[in-house]
């Protein structure tokens, strides 16, 4: 009974920590429009820095700074943020498509570096002994498995309040004008650019949060943490949640992290072990068939029809012509 | 230092080239970035495989090897009958998914996010039909001569070169030459006026289609003979293609084949000086270089 | 309804036409796919007047509204406002610098409410800075209280205040003129386009919009001024140029403009 409660709490736990990432990526898809294909790296960049802050000094290795997990998170936070920033800088006066190719160069990149910066990042084995909220509660199973749930369900608060704090302000409503209508809000003077870069910058720092705060509850990280499939899995948490709404984002992570792990145990419960791999990628299959399907079908999500938030996104998304209709000049 | 990476430069720069070339045309005449196309480089090499392995198998004296070459005739006509199969590949993926798109007036960035989805669903099949181990065309091992002092290649090698230069002239000519290729360049330039003038817009959308993906084909068997072919060699090579189709300038199609040699010898060079762990690096660097310097590519003319 | 055709003296009247002109578009062409809905057309709008654009429908007004404003870049020509050159700034920048304008086809923000629309034309609101939104100091308050009852204001005076509330998407069409009109009124450009402001609105209302564009001009903001009701063009505006086909018919007094033969033709012309 322990032991279930105790599963149902690491589980839960596990799964806030994706709904922290998603509410990012909802900033940036959800509510602007910004397609980011490189989550993956955003959360591995989250995830490394704060454990580089918190982690005990070691020989062969930048850090630890052996600093106060808060300031760890931050650090993961501002990091992936700035880094977001940088991308967004490059790529949103262009085409809108350059943010998803330059997005999933750098999430390339950073798997790189990770592997190969082992200086800075561990190399291949990653980083360990990464510190753990109420660690000194590790004694008692339960309690410990209890305290870092109640963490991670504050963090998904905190993160679910300022988020909505953040578009019920002046500033939100912009992001929303430009939504609704981007020449309209051009012509009162609001800058498209500007705000789609702070909203993605913004993103990019709710993503880092929930990377590092993944970090700390897993305990060691390494680069195969952070393969493409990660963004795979946040993009299709966002879908079946609901394309700009928060609660949707949460619920949806939920959900398919539910699904994730109860296919995968079936897999690997049904399938002989040399057949897993081969098992796992048509696992993969099917869920990439099923988010074309929901791009097909229902564009904006599975869950909760009656989201407000979904309507001003569709708009948004017709609007920008998919122009075999009218388009960019180009040469063959 | 030698002359060596040139050699290994030209020959993935053709691969990247042939891959750029599709997706080129996609972007200018489709309109969108499409995330699966690496994908049709790993599937071009993965039904030629099958359809030589099959050859071989009824025929084994197409399996002996073609005078210096490391594989018989089973391969060339598996490359032919590739380019068709990964051609409807492309199409099909079209008709159920790119197409429907198209037709409810989804946004442009739908269509990029679905090509992201479709990308995930063709390689993880091809995972699990053909499993991730590394598969080769040949098992026969080939031995690299001298062509230029401190150059050496493999006939192999030399063949991709000239199988790459035959078959970008060809593509520019059908594009400069023939109606079709008009028609191609005439929706590139102005769809709406190209449907007015009476063009079908749909037959030049299949031409796209079959161009991009017989190309892609030749790409990745080409990788497949001088290098293996695995199911994420299409996504390894990704990175590199986009980068070639913008440095190239998107809807150039020359600048595609020359953005992608160029992109292939930088990488051969930082392999050389740096270290192969940064090889993948090299794209990106180039991508953000041009987005900051001349995001239009060297060849684009500058955005209206 | 008039009592005279004569050009109203704008509040501070027309400066001699050796003075910098407020607003300079010079050689402004514009093409559609080879279609040149604006050719080589050359405007001044003097500071403190109220000039007509007039003529038929397709004669590429709206277009020419485009460029100025900067929601369209033009094929060629430029653009100077205060004698600084704009040619090549976006619509955001323009309006920043002064520049504002309404749309032919009002294009509200359908989702948000009347007064969350009318909000979006304030000005250097600090709330809209990512950081204040966060923390909203004092100052982002009591912006945001200034904008409110600005707005609250203007909705009142374009009589759109018992519908406040309701999401933009319900107005009716003459409405959402009145609101296209109070949410550029929010940011006191200091030279306004108004693309038909009147077309559609109730003839009482119509008089109130006339009033308020009097009471604008003697505030000293610049108009410029595309209308098809002629006897709002001859009361309101002291300088009228007409356009047809893309390029500059006539230009000059209403009363002596609209008599011009050309003109008349092309009206006409555009009527058979
Ligand atoms: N975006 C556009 N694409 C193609 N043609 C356009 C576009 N905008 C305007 N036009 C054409 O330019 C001409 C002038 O239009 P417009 O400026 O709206 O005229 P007006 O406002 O004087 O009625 C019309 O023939 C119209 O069809
Ligand atoms: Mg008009």
């Amino acid at each position: 009974m322990i032991d279930l409660l105790s599963y149902g709490a690491f589980f839960l736990t596990m799964a806030l920590t994706y709904a922290v990432i998603c509410l990012g990526l909802n900033l940036q898809w959800g509510q602007t429009g910004l397609f980011n294909v490189g989550v993956a790296g955003f959360v591995a960049v989250g995830a490394y820095v704060s454990s580089i802050l918190t982690t005990p000094a070691i020989d062969g290795r930048l850090g630890g700074f052996d600093l106060p997990i808060v300031i760890g998170w931050l650090g993961g936070g501002l990091g992936a943020g700035f880094l977001c920033f940088l991308l967004g800088a490059l790529t949103l006066r262009l085409r809108s498509d350059y943010l998803a190719i330059a997005t999933f160069g750098a999430a390339v990149v950073i798997q790189l570096a990770l592997l190969n910066l082992e200086g800075i990042t561990g190399g291949p084995f990653g980083i360990g002994f990464i510190p753990r909220p109420f660690g000194t509660l590790a004694e008692q199973p339960g309690l410990f498995a209890a305290a870092n749930l109640a963490v991670l369900i504050v963090l998904v608060l905190v993160c679910y309040l300022a988020l909505q704090h953040l578009t019920r302000s002046p500033w939100g409503r912009v992001l929303r004008a430009l939504r609704e209508d981007e020449e309209a809000a051009k012509a009162l003077g609001k800058d498209p650019v500007t705000y789609r870069l702070q909203a993605f910058a913004i993103g990019g720092f709710v993503m880092g949060l929930g990377g590092a705060a993944q970090a700390h509850f897993i305990g060691f990280i390494a680069p195969d943490n952070y393969l493409p499939t990660l963004t795979f899995q946040v993009w299709t948490m966002l879908i079946v949640g609901g394309s700009g709404n928060m609660r949707g984002a949460i619920l949806g992570a939920i959900l398919v992290w539910a699904i994730w792990a109860l296919s995968g145990s079936l897999v690997a419960s049904v399938f002989p072990p040399d057949q897993q791999a081969r098992a796992a990628s048509l696992q993969i299959v099917l869920i990439g068939v099923a988010l074309c399907l929901v791009l097909l079908l229902r564009p904006y999500g599975i869950l909760g029809e009656a989201g407000t938030l979904r309507a001003p996104l569709r708009r948004a998304l017709r609007r920008t012509p998919n122009s075999l209709s009218e388009g960019q000049k180009t040469n063959v | 230092m030698t002359l060596q990476p040139l050699m290994d430069g030209l020959v993935n720069g053709s691969i990247i080239g042939l891959g750029a070339i599709g997706v080129t045309l996609t972007y200018s005449i489709l309109r969108f970035a499409n995330f699966a196309h690496g994908e049709l480089l790993s599937w071009g090499a993965y039904l030629a495989l099958t359809v030589s392995a099959a050859l071989g198998a009824l025929l084994p004296g197409l399996g002996t090897p073609i005078g210096p070459f490391s594989f018989g005739w089973s391969v060339p006509i598996a490359m032919i009958a590739s380019m068709f199969l990964t051609g409807l590949v492309a199409l099909t993926v079209d008709w159920l998914l790119f197409g429907r798109l198209r037709n409810a007036g989804s946004a442009q960035i739908i269509l990029v996010m679905s090509s992201f989805g479709a990308a995930l669903a063709l390689r993880n099949l091809l995972e699990f039909i053909y499993t991730s181990s590394p598969a080769y065309f040949t098992t026969a091992l080939q031995i690299s001569r001298p062509v230029l002092p401190g150059l050496r290649a493999t006939p192999d090698q030399l063949l991709v070169l000239v199988l790459a230069v035959v078959m970008v002239v060809a593509v520019h000519l059908l594009l400069t030459r023939s109606a079709a290729g008009r028609s191609m360049r005439a929706v590139s330039e102005n769809p709406a006026l190209a449907s007015l003038a009476g063009i079908d817009t749909r037959a030049v959308i299949r031409m796209v289609w079959m161009l991009g993906a017989a190309l892609a084909a030749v790409g990745g068997i080409m990788s497949g003979v001088v290098v293996q072919i695995r199911p994420t060699m299409g996504l390894d090579l990704l990175l590199p293609l986009f980068a070639a189709s913008i440095l190239g300038g998107i809807g150039s199609v020359p600048g595609a084949m020359l953005a992608g040699l160029m992109v292939g010898l930088a990488e051969a060079f930082t392999v050389q000086i740096i270290g192969a762990e940064w090889r993948a690096a090299v794209s990106f660097v180039i991508l953000v270089a041009m987005l900051l310097l001349r995001p239009q590519g060297i060849f684009g003319k500058a955005a209206a | 309804m008039t009592q005279t055709m004569e050009g109203r003296q704008s509040a501070q009247d027309a400066r001699s036409s050796d003075e910098e002109p407020i607003l300079k578009a010079r050689s402004l062409s514009r093409s559609f796919q080879g279609f040149k809905a604006v050719d080589d057309l050359s405007l001044d709008l003097h500071e403190g007047e109220i000039m007509g654009l007039i003529g038929p429908n397709g004669a590429g007004k709206t277009t020419m509204f485009n460029m100025l404003a900067g929601s369209l870049l033009p094929t060629s020509g430029t653009i100077h406002l205060k004698g600084q050159d704009i040619s090549r700034e976006g619509a955001e920048k323009r309006l920043r610098r002064g520049l504002g304008r309404t749309f032919q086809i009002p294009r509200p923000f359908p989702e948000m409410t009347v007064l969350e629309n009318v909000l979006c034309g304030a000005q250097g609101q600090s709330g809209e800075k990512a950081i204040s939104a966060f923390f909203r100091p004092a100052r982002s308050r009591r912006d945001e209280a200034l904008a409110l009852e600005k707005a609250r204001h203007l909705t009142d005076f374009l009589m759109l205040s018992h519908l406040e509330n309701e999401k933009a998407r319900v107005l009716s069409g003459g409405q959402r003129k009145l609101l296209e009109l109070a949410r550029i009124l929010m940011a006191d450009p200091k030279v306004i386009l108004l693309d038909e402001p009147a077309a559609g609105v109730n003839p009482t209302l119509l008089q109130d919009i006339m009033a308020r564009i009097v009471t604008l001009n003697e505030q000293g903001v610049t108009i410029l001024l595309i209308e098809h009701n002629m006897d709002m063009v001859a009361r309101l505006c002291s300088r009228v140029m007409v356009m047809a086909l893309g390029q500059k018919l006539a230009e000059g007094a209403p009363d002596v403009v609209i008599r011009d033969p050309e003109v008349v033709r092309a009206y006409l012309g555009d009527a058979a």
